[in-house]
């Protein structure tokens, strides 16, 4: 960090814990608590693939202005087991702050199963090396001796207190709520406003008043207990006034209400870490509202009711195939997935792509390869999505960079599918997926839906004028009717075929189909605009131009403010439409750059191997993670700071993270 | 209208050039299936057939309504994402036994715990035509047809018991040499009120030389019936069986009899309805419970967005819920 950091309204939080203990919904009743102060937050969820035992963890940020990614340091680190505290009390700043049970002292890092002999061994240099022994005891002393305040609570003390208060028999019934101590007690030394956490139970428990009652209760005592033991600590929270509603949600959630604004009527899945989330909000949500048109409509009124109808298949084969048939019949219709189900999905996005079939796949990314790191982050798809299948099969990849544009993208996405009559492949990952925090409610009014080219009764067909899916008379893109259509029969075959969809082997007719496929991408490289192809921020003639796609786009931004703030030259142009690949774009601000820096979360960096393949531009560095977990702006910061300062190597490898 | 009034089976009859051998027992299967749609007097816009890949695959193409022809294995996904985005339609699904219990096993397996209102047919032939003669998964154990380089070293899956195992609610078997007997055999399936699976005998003339029409007819046997030929297809309903669950308490006991027919291999092969059972609800309307308007307003029809464009989905109260109001 350069400067002093404001200690009001900018911090970072984490709280861990054994999976299955609570750790999502105390940090959610954090992060909801922050926002209903008046806070802007940013959450990310980090956790292993598994159900019960295993570490996990959750940062918050919170901040008065815009906040779009974490950074490495932890300020507050609020904690209910030893293993959170011997994984991450070293992020933690010597100004920050550790909540810890005052009862685990004692427990020994090689008591502790779960945590890898690599990290143990680590542990156990670290405190030798301070003349310290292995015991939680010894890396409190070690943080302490470097300055962080200790807030030991008492959490069986404390639960057994409110066992009394609300006449609980046993106390295992509300050990659950031992999470919630710990958001007391974080809320307790920072001194925020204890009526905003009513509300973020209000929000979590949904209501149930006796649930909310207890666990209010509870975080009551374990805030004033905290609040006496660290009375003069250096973060604050204050609230803050707020005239506008913000949107509190997930990357998942923001896809999901993307796509049923688009359109979505049938979605298939099949479950499949970090992508399921997204279909199973849509089906707690499947029976829609519908509004008037803007103009009065005596159709409209015949309308009974909109749903979308989501489907969990066998194999994810069955999802995009099954997807392929519904788009046939007229509905829109998407499948989500991750890598190894993609995997499988080539072939139904070969068949969509041949027979024009509008399909969207959401393509959740996560780290392969194989099953490879099921929970953890990474872009390594991009080349995958872009050539997935034999033969040459034209697609449009999307990238979204944060919530909003994930939303707007749901919408877009299924426009192209239609417009183009070609397989959309949405590239999303793991990071903005699991990814919460607040954003202004987004203007949609702007979004409209795009059906492309389809047959109407009027156009009048008859056995002389015989109705042609494949029509090669207009241009590249035929009118398009749906099966049960009347008057309107064709085919389709996942061979190559004729203007009415039957089978073709001839020659020339194979060159005209193939030409009309692509000059369809040839066209959406044409019609679809700039702000949907990229974004540039930053002056236009930087010496310094960061380029990357997708996720990394909220810590490279949050790291652009910090830089331009130093008047660093730099920009950042954030490329959203992979294929057809917007070459012009690319090549007007990046090729008179003097360094050209490509940041991406892979090992090859694939995008800038695209850029060089589409422009001939090469990026003079490039900065890359692969490790699963997502790129903090801190990191990006001093990597591009290294690079602007002549420090750095061509290529950078990004390593934080736990 | 009256179209559907007039319809003959050869309205239903394209003008694609038929490449299928001479001789290929898929004709007969082609010919049923549009005499049985002009018997049941469908709307030929109301009608999806739905295939996988192979011989029997081409079938869609040389009928008249709308064909989808899709990939190995993957004619029962996309026939279910047909019915399932438009209930309204009629969907057919046509598929070879490479198709069905090979690559596509799993969605067999997982179209019968659905029990979608469709019919699907398998063309079953012991082989994979289309490349050239190898075992296909209805081949029996130790069988060597002509392109075999030794002997079949698979066991056999049996359709029949499969589809029982899966959930299927009506099964049957035909002989795609019996035209009229299949006839009514799609023509009940089509009828049936759920998910019907049909296993249609079919001799390849062309590289099954084991399971022929003569061997189907019994032409080896006529020594031992005074010069007769002694076929090995019987009718099941020709001997009284009773194939039909009356209610639900039957279920077992008629399963186990559809089980047991299915097991009957060699000289006397079982051909009619080996099960029939309409106590099981039916996946549509599985979907009714949850959306009350998904038959009068299914996916396929909905209307998403206003004369300008205009999405209509009202996104009001999902958004409502995650809001953070003023505070």
């Amino acid at each position: 960090m350069t400067g002093k950091p404001s200690k009001v309204n900018d911090l970072s939080w984490m709280i861990g814990g054994p999976q299955g203990s609570g750790v999502d919904s105390s940090a959610n009743a954090f992060a909801r608590a922050c926002a209903h102060g008046g806070l802007n937050v940013f959450g990310k969820r980090e956790y292993y693939s598994n159900i019960k035992g295993e570490h996990s963890y959750f940062t918050v940020r919170a901040v008065t202005g815009t906040v779009r990614s974490h950074i490495d340091e932890t300020h507050l680190l609020a904690t209910f087991d030893a293993e959170t505290a011997f994984r991450h009390i070293r992020e933690v700043t010597d100004d920050g702050a550790i909540v810890y049970d005052s009862g685990l002292g004692k427990t020994k890092i090689s008591g502790i199963p779960t945590i890898e002999h690599r990290l143990e061994d680590e542990l156990k240099t670290y405190l030798i090396a301070r003349g310290l022994g292995e015991t939680l005891d010894d890396m409190l002393a070690s943080a302490k001796q470097r300055g962080v305040t200790l807030v030991p609570i008492p959490y069986s003390d404390l639960l057994t207190q409110v066992a009394d208060e609300f006449k609980v028999d046993a106390l295992s019934k509300i050990a659950r709520m031992i999470n919630m101590l710990a958001v007391g007690a974080s809320f307790g030394i920072l001194r925020f406003d204890f009526d905003t956490i009513v509300k973020a139970l209000d929000d979590v428990f949904r209501a149930k008043i006796a649930v909310v009652k207890m666990n209010a209760s509870a975080a009551r005592k374990a805030y004033d207990l905290a609040a006496s033991l660290a009375p003069d600590f250096g973060y604050r929270l204050e609230r803050m006034p707020r005239k506008e509603p913000r949107l509190f949600l997930s990357g998942s959630q923001a896809t999901a209400l993307g796509k049923l604004y688009g359109g979505l009527r049938v979605q298939t899945y099949y479950p499949i870490t970090p992508a399921s989330d997204e279909s199973e909000f849509l089906e707690s949500n499947e029976v829609l509202d519908l509004k008037m048109p803007e103009e009065a409509d005596s159709e409209f009124v015949k309308e009974k009711g909109a749903s979308v109808l989501v489907v969990q298949t066998e194999d994810e084969i069955s999802s995009v195939t099954m997807a392929c048939g519904a788009a046939l019949t007229g509905a829109r219709a998407a499948t989500a997935t991750s890598g190894p189900g993609f995997c499988l999905m080539m072939e139904g996005i070969g068949y969509s792509s041949i027979n024009e079939i509008p399909l969207v796949i959401t393509l959740y990314q996560r780290a392969g390869p194989s099953t490879g790191m099921p929970t953890r982050h990474e872009q390594g798809d991009l080349r995958f999505a872009l050539h997935a299948g034999h033969g040459e099969s034209p697609r449009i990849l999307l990238a979204s960079g944060d919530f909003e544009e994930m939303i707007r993208d749901g919408v877009h996405s299924l426009n192209f599918a239609e417009r183009y009559q070609m397989p959309v492949i949405h590239l999303v990952d793991k990071a903005l997926a699991n990814n919460s925090g607040t954003i202004p409610v987004p203007d949609l009014s702007d979004l409209k839906i795009d059906r492309g080219s389809l047959v109407t009764q009027a156009d009048g067909y008859s056995p002389e004028n015989p109705y042609k899916r494949f029509d090669l008379r207009n241009g590249p893109i035929s009118a398009r009717a749906v099966i049960g259509q009347h008057g309107t029969l064709f085919w389709n075959t996942g061979d190559e075929h004729d203007e009415f969809g039957h089978i073709t082997e001839d020659p020339g007719l194979r060159n005209l189909m193939m030409e009309k496929r692509e000059a369809k991408l040839q066209l959406a490289a044409k019609e679809i605009p700039d702000p949907l192809k990229y974004h540039y921020f930053g002056p236009n003639d930087a010496e310094t131009v960061i380029v990357s796609w997708g996720s990394t786009k909220g810590a490279i931004l949050d790291a652009l403010d910090r830089l331009h703030a130093e008047k660093q030259s730099v920009g950042f142009l954030q490329l959203r439409l992979l294929n057809p690949f917007p070459s012009e774009a690319v090549m007007a601000h990046l090729a008179k750059a003097k360094r050209r820096v490509d940041v991406e979360m892979n090992f090859s960096g694939q995008l800038g191997g695209l850029i060089r393949e589409r422009t001939g531009v090469d990026c003079t560095h490039q900065v890359v993670k692969y490790n699963g977990r997502p790129m903090s702006s801190t990191e990006v910061y001093d990597a591009v700071l290294r690079i602007i300062l002549g420090k750095a190597e061509k290529r950078t490898v990004l390593t934080l993270g736990a | 209208m009256a179209l559907e009034e007039i319809l003959k089976p050869q309205d239903y009859a394209t003008e694609v050039h038929n490449d299928w051998c001479p001789g290929c027992g898929d004709f007969g299967i082609l010919r049923t299936v549009q005499m049985a749609l002009a018997e049941l007097k469908l709307n030929p816009y109301r009608v999806a057939m739905v295939s996988g890949i192979g011989c029997s695959a081409k079938t869609v193409h040389y009928i008249k309504t709308y064909g989808v022809h899709t990939l190995h294995g993957r004619v029962l996904p996309v026939a279910q994402g047909v019915k399932l985005a438009n209930p309204g339609l009629e969907v057919v699904a046509v598929g070879g036994d490479g198709d069905g219990m090979g690559i596509g096993g799993a969605h067999f397996v997982n179209a019968g715990r659905r029990n979608l209102d469709m019919l699907y047919i398998l063309f079953d032939n012991g082989v994979y035509g289309l490349t050239k003669g190898q075992a296909s998964p209805t081949l029996k154990l130790g069988v060597q047809t002509k392109s075999l380089a030794h002997p079949n070293i698979n066991e056999a899956v049996n359709p029949i018991w499969l589809a029982l195992a899966a959930g299927a609610t009506w099964v049957g078997r035909g002989y795609s040499y019996d035209v009229k007997h299949l006839k009514d055999l799609i023509v009940q399936g089509i009828r049936h009120r759920g998910y019907a699976f049909l296993d249609v005998l079919q001799p390849c003339p062309t590289y099954n030389d084991i399971n022929t029409k003569e061997w189907y007819g019994g032409e080896d046997r006529a020594e031992t019936n005074g010069g007769r030929p002694l076929p090995r297809v019987y009718k099941l309903d020709g001997e009284g069986f009773d194939p039909v669950v009356h209610d639900s308490s039957e279920i077992e006991l008629k399963a186990s009899k559809a089980l047991e027919k299915s097991l009957e291999w060699g000289d006397r092969i079982p051909i009619g309805v080996f099960y029939r059972n309409e106590h099981v609800s039916m996946y549509g309307d599985r979907i009714q419970q949850r959306i009350p308007t998904y038959f009068e307003n299914p996916p396929a029809v909905q209307r998403i967005a206003g004369p300008h464009g205009e999405p209509l989905t009202d996104l009001t109260k999902l958004l409502g819920r995650l809001t953070i109001k003023p505070s």
